[in-house]
C-alpha cells in the first residue's frame, strides 16, 4: 500500500438540476474551493491535481481537463484526467491516492464533476451506430434485466426496492447537499410512479444532477499539520471485466468480489458488516442496494434483500448504507463516486452532520461503471492504519 | 354591443401624417440620446434621477439641467404576462409588460421585455420574476422615438453549442462475416479453440481466453429469453413503447444476444420463455440486423430456471 495518506479537505456543491449559474469551471472551482478550506490550504500548496468526469459526450466538451487547469490552480503542476464510466470518481480518488501512496507528492487536490443539464444522459449513453444497433436505452436499459435476473434468482419480494428507494430519500433529507428532498417520501409515493424500464420505477431511479466534490489527499507529514481531523486511507482497489463474456455471472460480477476481497484484505477486514460501520455504496437503482450487499460480502448469496428488509442498512440499522442519500438522492455522474468516497471520509471524520453515523471510525466507499464491470473501493478510518 | 336592429359602420380617426410635437429641451435630450444609443435620466432638484426624464418632477419642482447616463443594466419591477399579443401589440409571440429601472435611475418606464420564442397561449416562464437584470435591445436604425429600444431582454446566461463528429465506422472481419451471414438468412458463430464456448455473433477472438477464433458455427434461429427490461421510455430511436428488449440465448450459443420480442404483449414475456427469429421478407435483406425484425414466441415449454441461470 505504500506510504500513509489521508483526507483532510472535503468540498462538495450543493447538487441540483440545473446549476444555469455557472460554468462547468465555475462548478469544479466551488467544490475545490471549500475542500481546500477545509483543508487549510490555498492553490499554491497543491502537488498536483487529478480530475474525473464520465463520457465526453455528456456536455459535449472534448478534454475538459485541458480548459480547467486555470479553474483548479494547476498551471505548472502535475493535472490528469481519469476516465472509468460511472465509477470514474472512485477512481480518480484512487489514482490520486496512489501519487501519495507511492511518494510522489504531499498534496494532491482532486476533484470530479458533472454537468448533466447541458446535454441528456440517455441520449449520451445510447449513441446507436450503425453495423451494431443497440435496443438498449440507457442505463436504466441496461440494467433493468439484470436487477429480474436478481429477483429471480432470490426469490425475493417485489417491494425491497421500494424500501431502499425510501430510505435513500429519508436520508437525504438530512444532508444539505442533496438533490433530491423528497418530504413526506414513502413506500405509496415510490409504488405511484410509473415503470421506466420494468422491474425498475421512477421513484427507483437516479436523478440527473449538475455538481461537483472534491477532496485534498494528502501524505502523513502533511496530515498532521491540517486543521480538521483526516479520514485515514486503509485500503484501496480497482477492478474491471469485460461487459461481455460466455459464463459472466452479470447480477453478481467477479470483478466486484475480488475488488472487495482486495480492498478488505489490505484494511484487515474479515466480516465487512461487523468490520465496518457504515458504507457509501453507488446504488443507482434502488435494487443495487441488496445486489451490492451480496457481492461486497456483508452477508451470503440470496441474502442481501433479507439485510435491506431488516432494516440493517437503515440510518439507524447495524449497517448503515449511503446515510447522504447516496446516488438515488444526488446523481452527477462523474462526481457520484467521488462523492462515495468523500461521504466515507466525512464519515470517519465526524463531520457527516445530521447524516452522521455515531461514532463511525471505518468506512467503505465505493463505484462502479460501465455495465457493472469497472470498480473502485477504498475504505477509510479515523485511526492511522 | 350595438342592439341587432341598429345600423352600425366603421370609422377611422387619424390626422394625416400625424401631429407635429415639440418636445421640449428635456424630453428632447432624452430622445436624442436614444437616437445615439444611450440611456439618460435627469437631476431633480432634490437630487433623484428621474427617468425617463420629465421637465417637472411629482412636487412641482422643475427639474435641473444635469443629465445623467443610466443603465444599460435594468431591473424589472412588476410585469404583466401577454400569453396573446393583439395586432397591435409590439411583439406577434408571448412577451411581457414590465416596469423596467436603470441601474442609475430612482423610477421606472413601462416597456417590452422579450424572453424568447414561446407557443401563443404559453405560460409565463420561471425566469420572469421581479428582479430579473436585462438590457435594452437597440433597433439598428433610430430615429429618436422610444421605439428605438425595440425590447429589453436578459442577459447571455447560456449558448448552444452545436457538436458533431462524422465517422465512418468499418465494422472489421468478423462482424462483416455475421452480417454477411445474416443478409443470407444465415445466424454464424465462432466457437473458441480453448473454453470450446460458442459466441454469436462472434467477434473474432475469445474475450476470456484472449485468443483469436476461426471455428465457424451455425445456429438456428431459435433460443430462449434469459430475461429482459420492458421498456416504457420512449425514444426516437427505440421501437413504440412499450417494447421488450430481451437476452436471447440462440440455441447452441453460450452467450446471450439483446433482441427485441414482440408478437406477444410486454406483461406476457416470461423468463426462460422459448422463442425464434421473425425474418423480414427476403427482398428487403441487406448486410444488417434489421433483416431479423424481432422474435417472437413459439409453442414450446418453457426452460427451467435451473437450465438459464449461468446465462444471466
Amino acid at each position: 500500500m505504500g506510504e500513509a495518506c489521508a483526507v483532510i479537505g472535503v468540498g462538495q456543491t450543493h447538487y441540483r438540476s440545473r446549476r444555469n449559474d455557472v460554468s462547468i469551471a465555475g462548478l469544479v472551482r466551488e467544490a475545490a474551493l471549500r475542500a481546500l478550506e477545509d483543508a487549510g490550504l490555498t492553490f499554491k500548496d497543491i502537488d498536483a491535481v487529478v480530475v474525473g468526469k464520465a463520457p465526453d459526450l455528456f456536455e459535449g466538451v472534448m478534454m475538459p481537463e485541458a480548459y480547467l487547469a486555470d479553474a483548479l490552480g494547476a498551471r505548472g503542476k502535475p493535472m490528469m484526467r481519469v476516465h472509468t464510466a460511472g465509477s470514474v470518481g472512485g477512481s480518480t480518488a484512487l489514482v490520486a491516492a496512489g501519487l501519495v501512496q507511492g511518494g510522489v507528492h504531499d498534496r494532491v487536490l482532486v476533484v470530479a464533476w458533472e454537468k448533466q443539464s447541458e446535454s441528456n444522459a440517455t441520449w449520451a449513453l445510447s449513441t446507436h451506430p450503425p453495423l451494431t444497433p443497440s435496443l438498449v436505452v440507457g442505463a436504466g436499459g441496461y440494467f433493468a434485466p439484470h436487477i429480474r435476473a436478481y429477483m429471480r434468482r432470490t426469490g425475493c419480494p417485489d417491494h425491497i426496492g421500494t424500501l431502499v428507494a425510501v430510505k435513500d430519500r429519508q436520508n437525504a433529507l438530512k444532508n444539505p447537499y442533496a438533490h433530491l428532498r423528497i418530504e413526506g417520501i414513502s413506500r405509496e409515493m415510490v409504488e405511484a410512479t410509473p415503470m421506466l424500464w420494468e422491474p425498475i420505477r421512477y421513484l427507483e431511479t437516479c436523478p440527473s444532477s449538475d455538481g461537483a466534490a472534491a477532496m485534498v489527499l494528502a501524505s502523513e507529514s502533511a496530515a498532521r499539520q491540517a486543521p480538521n481531523p483526516p479520514a485515514w486511507v486503509h485500503g484501496a482497489a480497482m477492478r474491471s471485466e469485460p461487459i461481455f463474456f460466455a459464463g459472466r455471472d452479470t447480477v453478481n460480477p467477479q470483478a466486484g468480489k475480488d475488488c472487495a476481497a482486495d480492498v478488505y484484505s489490505q484494511a484487515g477486514i474479515t466480516d465487512p458488516r461487523r468490520d465496518l460501520d457504515c458504507a457509501e455504496v453507488y446504488v443507482p437503482f434502488s435494487w443495487y442496494e441488496p445486489m451490492w450487499l451480496e457481492n461486497l460480502g456483508f452477508c451470503g448469496d440470496g441474502e442481501g434483500w433479507k439485510l435491506t428488509e431488516s432494516g440493517a442498512t437503515a440510518l439507524d440499522g447495524d449497517i448503515p448504507w449511503n446515510a447522504s442519500g447516496g446516488v438515488l438522492s444526488s446523481n452527477p455522474i462523474g462526481a457520484s463516486g467521488l462523492i462515495r468516497f468523500a461521504e466515507a471520509a466525512q464519515q470517519v471524520r465526524g463531520l457527516a452532520g445530521d447524516h452522521q453515523v455515531d461514532g463511525a471510525r471505518r468506512a467503505l466507499g465505493h463505484a462502479y461503471g460501465g455495465g457493472a464491470q469497472f470498480y473502485a473501493m477504498w475504505v477509510v478510518g479515523s485511526a492511522r492504519p | 354591443m350595438p342592439r341587432s336592429n341598429s345600423l352600425t359602420a366603421d370609422h377611422s380617426l387619424a390626422f394625416p401624417g400625424g401631429y407635429t410635437r415639440s418636445v421640449g429641451p428635456v424630453i428632447g435630450r432624452f430622445l436624442t440620446e436614444l437616437r445615439d444609443g444611450r440611456l439618460v435620466g435627469v437631476r431633480t432638484a432634490a437630487g433623484g434621477v428621474l427617468f425617463p426624464p420629465v421637465e417637472y418632477d411629482a412636487d412641482g419642482e422643475p427639474v435641473t439641467e444635469e443629465f445623467v447616463e443610466v443603465g444599460p443594466d435594468c431591473t424589472v419591477g412588476t410585469y404583466a404576462w401577454v400569453p396573446r399579443p393583439r395586432p397591435d401589440h409590439p411583439l406577434d409571440r408571448p412577451f411581457a409588460w414590465a416596469l423596467i429601472t436603470p441601474d442609475g435611475a430612482d423610477t421606472a418606464m413601462l416597456h417590452v421585455l422579450d424572453l424568447g420564442v414561446f407557443d401563443l397561449g404559453a405560460k409565463p416562464p420561471k425566469t420572469l420574476r421581479a428582479g430579473l437584470r436585462v438590457r435594452p435591445k437597440w433597433r439598428a436604425e433610430r430615429t429618436g422615438t422610444i421605439g428605438d429600444i425595440e425590447c429589453f431582454r436578459p442577459g447571455v446566461t447560456a449558448i448552444n453549442a452545436p457538436v458533431r463528429a462524422d465517422y465512418r465506422l468499418s465494422a472489421g472481419q468478423a462482424l462483416s462475416r455475421f452480417l454477411g451471414g445474416i443478409a443470407e438468412g444465415r445466424i454464424l458463430g465462432h466457437r473458441c479453440g480453448v473454453c470450446g464456448k460458442v459466441y454469436v455473433p462472434m467477434k473474432g477472438m475469445c474475450p476470456v481466453d484472449g485468443v483469436p477464433t476461426t471455428e465457424e458455427v451455425e445456429v438456428p434461429g431459435t433460443g430462449t429469453v434469459t430475461t429482459f427490461a420492458v421498456n416504457n421510455i420512449p425514444d426516437p430511436r427505440a421501437p413504440e413503447v412499450p417494447f421488450v428488449s430481451a437476452y436471447v440465448l440462440l440455441d447452441g450459443a453460450d452467450i446471450a444476444m439483446v433482441a427485441l420480442v414482440a408478437g406477444i404483449p410486454a406483461g406476457e414475456v416470461r423468463m426462460g420463455m422459448r422463442v425464434r427469429a421473425v425474418w423480414r421478407p427476403r427482398e428487403e435483406w441487406g448486410q444488417t440486423m434489421a433483416n431479423i425484425r424481432w422474435f417472437e414466441p413459439v409453442d414450446e415449454p418453457d426452460v427451467p430456471f435451473d437450465e438459464i441461470k449461468d446465462y444471466l
